[in-house]
């Protein structure tokens, strides 16, 4: 079962002298850098700037709402607001959060190899990611967007005088950039394996990273045609979604969820790799049942191109496909059910500790969890007609992807904190971040789902004055929320210099990336590393106490 | 030839962790020939074809002409037919997941006039 | 190799010297030529997996459209001219041939033979464009361009070989659909294409420079599955556009 280790001591650690980020300097060899880790590192500061300005928006919406009356903002501006809210948390941060910062860190660790396939395309992605969020900051600058994230078709198309062109073109590259980090992780994955990485030894993040690839793969496409038909629509007038030329705006809509909804789950899969890693290491336990957690993952992919019409249920598609898509959004419960589960059971007879990481893993745990089973009944036809388009869904989602993936990113960029910088983060009030955070979400979006339940519609500005109450509980909550994410952006950067040195195995995890030094070496690993051991394998560990971990230096 | 042996046994030194692939097999130009005036005669097919009338069957003939020339450029030109599994799977990958967009769009599309139950 | 020595040639050279069987087109992070090779060629066909999904959203809405507005999909392929359509299904195949046989002479390396099909190939897929700009051009001229210059005009009265095509009004209105369709999925073809001149072109430039014919031959392989690709895409843009609405 459980085995019972003791943390080292870290006033004996002393820092590489080489490592990836003292191996060169100046500007220039980051920015033209092949190094994964390096870009992980370049994603992750660009995605916490983009982070920050969505949460701005986000600031800006609940301000607003703190009154009945639309007075902070105009409706044309509320729009605007919650668009760019909308855009940049889903594009710029939720889908490239995790694999592309974690993930690009640590997948080829993880599997041994010295780097992904394709340095080259890896940098690429970067700077399409950068190009995409200079442009959605020109058009946010120059007017915004008020399409709402969805650009939902004739609205986008016919009846906006925005900068929705911009913005299409915007996500179009945005959506390359979440491509080719999908292909890098699917080759590296097949192709880099050490020697002796069998497919059933690879860490659960590798796994959930593999199918959120695949995703991406499949589904970022069928966006990208979208778009650009979008946007020949609105410069040129071509006729396939506009109904006065013959065209079908339903179409647009089961095009654009077709990778829509599979991107939710490209949102959630990489933090649920998180939080297998996390819970894991702090009960110091295998996962419960590795083989159905690993191929929930894959479930989770394949079911996931299957139920995207239960977007659209009242918009006119037959009643007869939605009673299919219906019953097949209940059948994409069940993989996740599976891992919830299998987390509790990892968790029972575990020696559980309660670092920071993990309380962020068991925030996720129950926020996911309510944003889930609110999904089930979003997914039956009779409560969707009910609750769509109220708080309710902007309850469900928020918990799922916040309460869910923003959780789990947190909970993972703490846990790999030592593992990129060298550096401990401070763990009192980090222990205080973490469960601000959980207060602060609970607070701002439980009310909500009330909200829904009674009628309140989303996206408009203004609301019938006897929502107010539950609505000023948002806004608090919202502003509790607010201090709990600039706290770890603050002690996490003064960690950097101040921090503790963290040692090459901090958290006395498995994990081939625990057993280089911190931070790594530019190429991973002083000699191929052979594996012989499960993953999560404590007794490897334990029976590995003694073997000095090569540092350099 | 010799180039292919010499290639081979560089292989066996190397054990890749997934040894299923021939990615050197060189194809001859025999076969590339033969596909290709194979290709070229089915397209005349399908353009004469389509001078005859045979009603719906058009569209079926046209189509399955297309699907095999498909198959032939996948299989030959593209070397899947020496390629590794995985290959193979990625391909079939591809057009399973372009049926599933099919299929469940014409869920919609084909009962949306039926109405209400 | 110890750490030690390890951290001085790193900090030399920038990456680990692999000694003798090192070509210098294998990087760094690759153990050996065959993984390098395997792993572009399986990037590759993932890439072309993209591809797929890209064109699959237009022929999906191709499908639902032509079922829905049938007689204007067939009066919207009759003015499609069958012989261009057959010349430049011909002009691929016989490109997609010679890349081929160009991806065959870099394996084999021999240098001349693949300058020689990579420029064959060049001038079959320009070929192709040029038909395709010339029909376009028809299409403007009639007046089939939706958004830019369209008029249902056509589709009212019959044409000359043609003489049933007569539409009432709302149904030559959704002859619109037809050819939005027509340019969306010919326009992103021929943007491949021309993506794929361009390609082949700086391939050219280096080939002749004497890169891929010392057995790194990825980008050519690389590029020849993409070529076939295109060319695949077109083998069903025929029939759909040109072929199976003729006697409807």
């Amino acid at each position: 079962m459980s085995t019972i280790l003791t943390l080292p001591d870290q006033a004996t650690a002393r820092l590489p002298k080489v490592s990836y980020l003292n191996k060169e300097y100046g500007l220039k060899s980051w920015l033209l850098t092949g190094d994964h880790k390096r870009i992980a590192m370049l994603y992750l500061i660009s995605i916490t700037f983009f982070f920050f300005i969505g949460a701005a928006m986000a600031a800006l919406i609940r301000m607003e709402l703190l009154t009945p009356p639309s007075d902070l903002l105009a409706a044309d501006t509320y729009n605007k607001v919650f668009t760019a809210h909308g855009i940049i948390m889903v594009f710029f941060f939720l889908v490239p959060s995790v694999p592309a910062t974690i993930g690009n860190f640590c997948i080829p660790i993880m599997v041994g190899a010295k780097d992904l396939a394709f340095p080259k395309i890896n940098l690429l992605s970067w700077y399409l990611y950068i190009a995409a969020g200079i442009m959605m900051i020109c058009v946010l600058t120059f007017g915004g967007v008020d399409t709402g994230w969805t650009f939902t078709t004739p609205l986008s198309t016919h009846y906006l005088n925005t900068n929705v062109v911009s913005a299409g073109l915007a996500v179009f590259l945005a959506g390359f950039s979440s491509i080719f980090t999908g292909l890098n992780f699917i080759v590296t994955i097949h192709r880099m394996r050490a020697p002796g990485m069998t497919w059933f030894r690879l860490p659960l993040f590798v796994w959930s990273h593999y199918a959120a690839s695949l995703l991406m793969i499949l589904g970022t496409p069928v966006l990208a045609i979208t778009l650009v038909l979008v946007v020949l629509e609105r410069t040129i007038g071509i006729g396939v979604f506009d109904p006065t030329k013959g065209g079908d705006p339903l179409l647009f809509q089961h095009l654009f969820w077709f990778y829509s909804h599979p991107a939710v789950y490209i949102m959630i899969l990489p933090g649920m790799g998180v939080i297998s890693e996390v819970i894991s290491t702090f009960s110091r336990k295998r996962v419960f049942g590795y083989t159905a957690v690993a191929f929930s993952s894959v479930a989770i992919a394949v079911f996931g191109f299957f139920v995207w019409a239960h977007h659209m249920f009242v918009m006119g598609i037959s009643n007869y496909s939605a009673l299919v898509f219906s019953l097949l959004t209940m059948l994409v419960a069940v993989p996740s059910a599976i891992k919830i589960f299998n987390w509790s059971a990892t968790l029972y007879k575990g020696s559980i500790t309660f670092e920071t990481p993990m309380l962020y893993a068991f925030g996720f745990l129950g926020l996911f969890t309510i944003g889930g089973l609110t999904g089930v009944f979003l997914g039956s036809l009779g409560m969707d007609i009910h609750l769509t388009e109220t708080y309710f869904i902007v309850a469900h989602f928020h918990f799922v992807m916040v309460g869910g993936m923003l959780m789990a990113y947190l909970s993972g960029v703490h846990f790999w904190w030592p593992k990129m910088t060298g550096r401990m983060y401070p763990e009192g009030i980090s222990k205080l971040a973490a469960v601000i955070t959980f207060v602060g979400f609970v607070l701002t979006f439980f009310p909500q789902f009330i909200l829904g339940y009674l009628g309140m519609p989303r996206r408009y500005a203004a609301y019938p004055p006897e929502f107010q109450v539950l609505n000023v509980f948002s806004s608090a909550g919202a502003s509790v929320l607010g201090v709990g994410y600039l706290l770890p952006l603050l002690y996490l950067t003064w960690s950097l210099k101040y921090g503790k040195i963290a040692g090459p195995n901090p958290w006395q995890a498995t994990g081939l990336e625990w057993q280089i030094q911190s931070p790594p070496l530019t190429e991973n690993f002083a000699e191929t590393p052979i594996v012989t051991h499960e993953a999560y394998d404590y007794e490897w560990l334990e029976s590995r106490k003694g073997s000095e971990v090569p540092t350099v230096g | 030839m010799d180039q292919q042996a010499h290639e081979h046994h560089e292989h066996h030194i190397f054990e890749p962790s997934e040894p299923t692939h021939h990615a050197e097999h060189i194809v001859s130009p025999r076969v590339y020939l033969v596909v290709g005036t194979t290709l070229l005669i089915l397209t005349g097919t399908t353009a004469a074809v389509s001078y005859v009338d045979l009603g719906t069957f058009n569209a079926v003939v046209a189509l399955a002409i297309a699907c095999i020339k498909m198959t032939l450029v996948i299989l030959f030109f593209m070397h899947v037919k020496y390629s590794s599994k995985l290959t193979k799977l990625t391909v079939a990958a591809g057009f399973f997941t372009f049926l599933v967009l099919i299929t469940m769009t014409m869920t919609d599309y084909i009962s949306r006039a039926w109405g209400r139950w | 190799m110890d750490s030690h020595t390890l951290a001085a040639q790193t900090a030399e050279t920038g990456h680990i010297e692999h000694g003798a069987d090192h070509p210098p087109f294998l990087r760094h992070h690759f153990e050996n030529v065959p993984q390098q090779r395997e792993a572009a060629t399986f990037g590759m066909w993932l890439f072309l997996l993209t591809e797929i999904m890209f064109f699959g959203g237009l022929f999906c809405s191709y499908l639902i459209f032509r079922n829905w507005y049938y007689p204007a999909f067939v009066a919207g392929s009759h003015t499609l001219h069958i012989w261009a359509g057959t010349l430049n299904t011909t002009l691929l195949i016989v490109s997609s041939f010679t890349m081929a046989m160009g991806v065959h002479a870099a394996e084999t390396r021999m240098r001349k033979a693949l300058m020689g099909w990579i420029i064959a190939t060049l001038i079959l897929g320009c070929g192709f464009l040029c038909v395709k700009a010339y029909e376009w051009h028809d299409e403007w001229v009639e007046h089939h361009v939706p958004g830019l210059n369209f008029s249902p005009e056509g589709f009212l009265h019959g044409t000359k070989d043609y003489p049933d095509d007569k539409l009432p009004l709302d149904m030559a209105e959704k002859t619109q659909v037809y050819f939005s369709l027509y340019f969306a999925m010919t326009g992103m073809h021929a943007l491949h294409m021309v993506i794929g001149v361009s390609l082949l072109t700086i391939l050219l430039i280096q080939v002749y420079g004497g890169k891929y014919v010392n057995g790194h031959v990825a980008p050519i392989e690389n590029f020849g599955l993409y070529w076939h690709f295109v060319d695949i895409v077109w083998i069903f843009l025929f029939p759909l556009l040109y072929l199976i609405s003729r006697h409807q």
